[in-house]
């Protein structure tokens, strides 16, 4: 079959479907390769290279879609290109079928396959080909670097012989993909970056990346984004508040806010208000990732940049993944190539729509002229719930102080208990045994001591060199024996003198292998 | 006849045998332990068989010759994989030698009190001691004989089963016949009736017959536990036949027996505490088999488990700064030392920190994990135990985990109504990523789902131990 890239129809999109790379990858599936000439110029990517890869490069559009079984695509197709399908037809891109209905019922019409990558679901086995999160890290760094471009001083904090340079504080709301990309960019330039998140338990891996992370000082139990497949979720009104009143109160310290904060299937919520711009200080910069869902922050204008009465610019741009246009092809691709991977389980150049796969299923928008969207919940919850995590009370110093006393105390009285029960024991056993038998008695109850006390100390790596002395040890019996072989009848004898050989393989076998064993500790 | 000698050289012997056992609290000490354990063994030995023993001497000194040609042919034998085994057989020994040694006690006191007075005056060695007993020491000898025989005979089939479990010629399986613990019980106050009878002079048939439910005891008890509980029932059966050379010790009145049977016992006691805890078991649960009882269903596993080969564990690995690597009895069945040595070689050859997680459970006898790493030639200093390394797991890049299943078990800790709750374990599901090599997709021994193999950061490595390694050996140079 053949894999046909298109040229992106939208104007200024620079991403390609296809690099040379990955069509080497695609060949060793069994597939050809053919791309739209120049659909790769604007990643860097020169019909030269493609050909080198062994890559058809076809003249125009309409031939591109009449040649190729499958096309893939990173915008959603226009209906300008639905002319072009033919049935049977596959198309891999972005669909966004949520929103494109009319389109999907059209593709569906044509009896064209659509495949659409941003329903990849997210678990586990699928983030290979979750071309969403490749973009949103794409998204997230480049984020800080526009914001960075559009602001007037260091990240870093410096000082030079030229005085003193304060470091920028960030502030990215929303610490999803994108968010902690952004979180790294910003914090590996050296600014002092703050996050927030509604979801509690991202704390930990906002954390990790450097930042730190906003508390609210809200009691609610607050749901779990494992429920939503790792999603955020509308919040109460109530928590609303607190959170607002938190940006309010950070609003005047921070130079940059990155807000990325979105809900699946719904318009961006407003989380930075129009006072809260107010009050923050000129040449501040705003970067509203979620600008095409209606913005975080009422003033932002998509696609475009604005500069407030009060010198703050807020940034509102879409197209952050197509402005690092050869870094996003490159994972997008890849992103593509892995689910053709799993779409060709044979290796044969064959694509197999399997709908028993939850994660092709999950991508399938329509095939064989049936509209398959939404899918079904997957078998496979994305991240398993988190349990509430206990506190350990933090104890203070008096309490700790008392619970040491407690401890001594209770040991002391076990100690205590146990002597007095084993001395009253030791004199019953007195009062009834005769004297030679209390002399071995003590000897064997001495000894029993010495041994718990000794063995304790045994390091834990040592406990089988410990069970093969003390085997060879327990042969000791052998004395036994050679006290009996030479008194008594022949029976006795015999029977001793088995015993003595027995014991004998024992000492014997258990010494030398004990020996063995500890001369193979070595140090490095 | 009395032998200050002989004395003297008990006590330094039992010194001897005290720092054998103290200097096992370390790698270095350890070495020179031995020693101790075999100047002690020798002097104990050379001193009964100039003393008290020196009847026959010469066919003990052949026999003992003999039994040593075996013994050194045995240990030089041996596979380091096949120590749990080695251990369970060489018990066995002792123990019969102890049923052995207990019967002739009989048999001489059988012979000494048939005797007239002159007779008496007349003996030599062990009867004479008999000979100077009063009547109601004589009904404590036979308390000792009694004990010592049953211990020694328990021990016995123990580990013969014990031995057959280990070396795969019985079904690992826990199997008990129809009656189960009743049979035990049964068979336990049969033998305590018998004993009453041979108490008074019901004659050496009793303690015969006691010896074979004795026997059996041993052989049921054994059945009936688990391949997963085996460290607990070997260190178990080695602190029996110290107890059961107590026993004899006192019987034949030997100060020395009487210590080292101590020192043994003791130190078997304690191994056994140590691993029931290691794995959160009541020891009468390990030794009655089976699981305690859950109060409620096991919670549910969310995701799925995530295969993977052996480019991408290659590529991690390389990237990797800090690794850990936690084997388990997989590793051994496998015969994957060598190979997991090798692998650990190179990786630090490129500057990568790697170290071992050691649970004090994994394995079939207490330290096997160690004995086997160390025969491989993995430098001990980078083996750790669980409680050095378990504060580790969240800066740890990578953790690879060879054949062990239940000691990396997150329900342990997550789910109340697990049947290992509560059992410490090695908290590998903290680290970044982890590698899971396993044979298949099954259960561990202990049966129980393990939900670190569904977890996001973990990838399955399917395939046997040996090979998986050797083929990451292929893309690590």
């Amino acid at each position: 079959m053949i894999i046909g890239a298109a040229k992106e129809v939208l104007d200024g999109e620079r991403r390609v479907a296809l690099t040379p790379d990955s069509a080497r990858q695609l060949q060793k599936l069994g597939y050809e390769c053919a791309i739209e000439s120049g659909a790769g110029e604007a990643a860097n990517f020169s019909d030269k290279d493609y050909t080198e890869a062994d890559v058809k490069v076809v003249a125009d559009a309409k031939t591109l879609w009449e040649t190729s079984d499958i096309v893939i695509k990173v915008r959603p197709p226009e209906t300008s290109e639905l002319e072009l399908t033919h049935e049977g037809q596959t198309v891999i891109s972005f669909f966004w079928p949520a929103q494109n209905g009319e389109l999907l019922q059209q593709f569906a019409d044509k009896k064209v396959n659509v495949l659409a990558m941003d329903m990849v679901p997210r678990i586990s086995r699928a983030q290979k080909m979750d071309a969403l999160s490749s973009m949103a890290n794409i998204a997230g760094y480049r984020a800080v670097i526009e914001a960075g471009n559009n602001f007037g001083r260091f990240f870093t904090g410096q000082i030079t012989a030229a005085g003193k340079v304060p470091p920028a504080k960030v502030l990215v709301i929303g610490a999803g993909v994108a968010g902690l990309a952004a979180i790294g960019a910003s914090t590996s330039l050296g600014a002092i970056t703050l996050a927030f998140d509604v979801r509690p338990e991202v704390a930990e891996q906002v954390e990790s990346m450097g930042a730190e992370f906003v508390y609210l000082d809200f009691e609610e139990e607050q749901q779990d984004g494992a429920a939503t497949g790792g999603y955020a979720s509308v919040s109460s009104p109530e928590f609303r508040e607190a959170q607002l009143a938190k940006f309010r109160e950070l609003a005047p310290e921070v130079d940059i806010v990155i807000t990325t904060a979105l809900i699946p299937g719904r318009d961006a919520p407003e989380l930075w208000t129009e006072d809260m711009v107010q009050s923050m200080k000129p040449g501040s910069v705003i970067v509203d990732l979620a600008a095409e869902k209606g913005g975080n922050c009422k003033l932002t204008k998509m696609d475009e940049k604005i500069v407030t009465e009060n010198g703050i610019t807020v940034i509102g741009y879409t197209d952050f993944p197509s402005r690092m246009a050869t870094q996003s092809s490159t994972l997008y691709a890849t992103n593509i190539r892995h689910m053709m991977t799993d779409l060709t389980p044979e290796k044969d150049g064959q694509i197999n729509i399997d709908m028993e796969d939850d994660v092709i299923r999950g991508a399938t928008a329509t095939k064989d002229g049936e509209i398959t969207f939404p899918p079904p919940k997957p078998k496979i919850a994305a991240i398993a719930a988190q349990k509430p995590k206990e506190k350990a009370p933090e104890m203070t110093p008096e309490e700790r102080r008392a619970a040491e006393v407690a401890a001594f105390k209770d040991q002391t009285k076990k100690q205590v208990a146990l002597l007095a029960g084993g001395g009253a024991l030791l004199l019953l056993v007195g009062l009834v045994a005769p004297a030679s038998f209390m002399q071995h008695f003590i000897v064997f109850v001495l000894a029993c001591f010495v041994g718990f006390q000794v063995i304790w100390g045994v390091a834990h790596s040592l406990h089988t060199p410990l069970m093969a002395v003390t085997n060879a040890i327990s042969s000791i019996v052998i004395l036994g024996a050679l006290l009996q072989i030479g008194s008594g009848s022949w029976l006795v004898i015999l029977l001793a003198a088995v015993s003595v050989f027995m014991a004998g393989i024992n000492i014997f076998g258990g010494f030398l292998v004990t020996r063995r064993m500890l001369a193979m500790f070595q140090k490095s | 006849m009395e032998f200050g000698f002989t004395t003297a050289a008990y006590v330094v012997a039992a010194v001897l045998f005290i720092l054998s056992l103290g200097g096992l609290s370390g790698q270095e000490s350890a070495k020179r332990a031995v020693w101790y354990g075999i100047a002690g063994m020798a002097l104990a030995v050379v001193a009964t068989l100039i003393g008290p023993g020196s009847g026959l001497w010469l066919l003990s000194v052949i026999l003992i010759a003999a039994g040593g040609v075996i013994g050194y042919y045995v240990a030089q034998r041996v596979q380091m994989t096949e120590m749990p085994q080695l251990v369970a057989a060489m018990h066995s020994l002792v123990g019969l030698a102890a049923v052995f040694v207990g019967f002739n006690a009989d048999i001489e006191l059988g012979r000494v009190l048939a005797m007239d007075d002159t007779a008496r005056k007349a003996l030599e060695g062990f009867a004479a001691v008999l000979a100077k007993k009063t009547s109601v020491e004589v009904s404590i000898l036979r308390v000792e004989v009694f004990l010592g025989v049953f211990i020694g005979a328990v021990t016995f089939t123990g580990s013969v089963v014990a031995f057959g479990k280990l070396a795969g010629k019985l079904n690992s399986k826990a199997i008990k016949l129809p009656g189960g613990h009743a049979l035990n019980a049964g068979a336990a106050i049969a033998s305590i009736i018998l004993g009453i009878m041979y108490f008074n002079d019901a004659g050496i048939w009793t303690l015969i017959l006691m010896t074979l439910l004795a026997f059996f005891i041993g052989y049921h008890l054994i059945m009936g536990i688990g391949g997963a509980d085996m460290p607990v029932v070997v260190s178990m059966l080695n602190s029996y036949s110290g107890w059961a050379a107590a026993a004899i010790g006192f019987s034949l009145g030997n100060d020395l027996l009487i210590v080292v049977g101590a020192l043994v016992g003791s130190s078997g006691a304690i191994l056994s505490y140590i691993m029931c805890k290691a794995m959160n078991r009541h020891f009468v649960s390990v030794i009655l088999g089976g699981f305690g009882n859950t109060s409620g269903p096991a919670q549910e596993i969310e995701g799925e488990m995530v295969p993977t080969d052996t480019d991408f564990v290659a590529e991690t690995l390389s990237e990797a700064d800090s690794i850990v690597i936690v084997p388990g009895y997989g590793m051994a069945v496998a015969q994957a030392q060598q190979s997991v040595s090798e692998l650990t070689k190179r990786l630090r050859d490129k500057g990568k920190n790697v170290r071992f997680a050691i649970h004090p459970v994994a394995g079939r006898l207490p330290g096997h994990m160690n004995v086997l790493l160390a025969e491989a030639k993995v430098p001990y200093d980078i083996v750790l135990e669980m409680d050095e390394i378990n504060d580790d797991f969240p800066d740890t890049d990578v953790v690879i985990i060879i054949g062990a299943n239940d000691i990396v078990n997150p329900a342990a800790q997550e789910d109340p109504n697990s049947p290992i709750a509560g059992m410490p374990v090695l908290e590998v599901w903290k680290a970044k990523h982890v590698f899971i090599s396993k044979r298949g997709q099954g259960t561990g021994y202990s049966g129980i789902e393990n939900p670190l193999f569904y977890k996001e950061n973990s990838r399955m490595y399917y395939g046997d131990a040996k090979s998986s390694m050797d083929a990451l050996l292929g893309k690590i140079s």
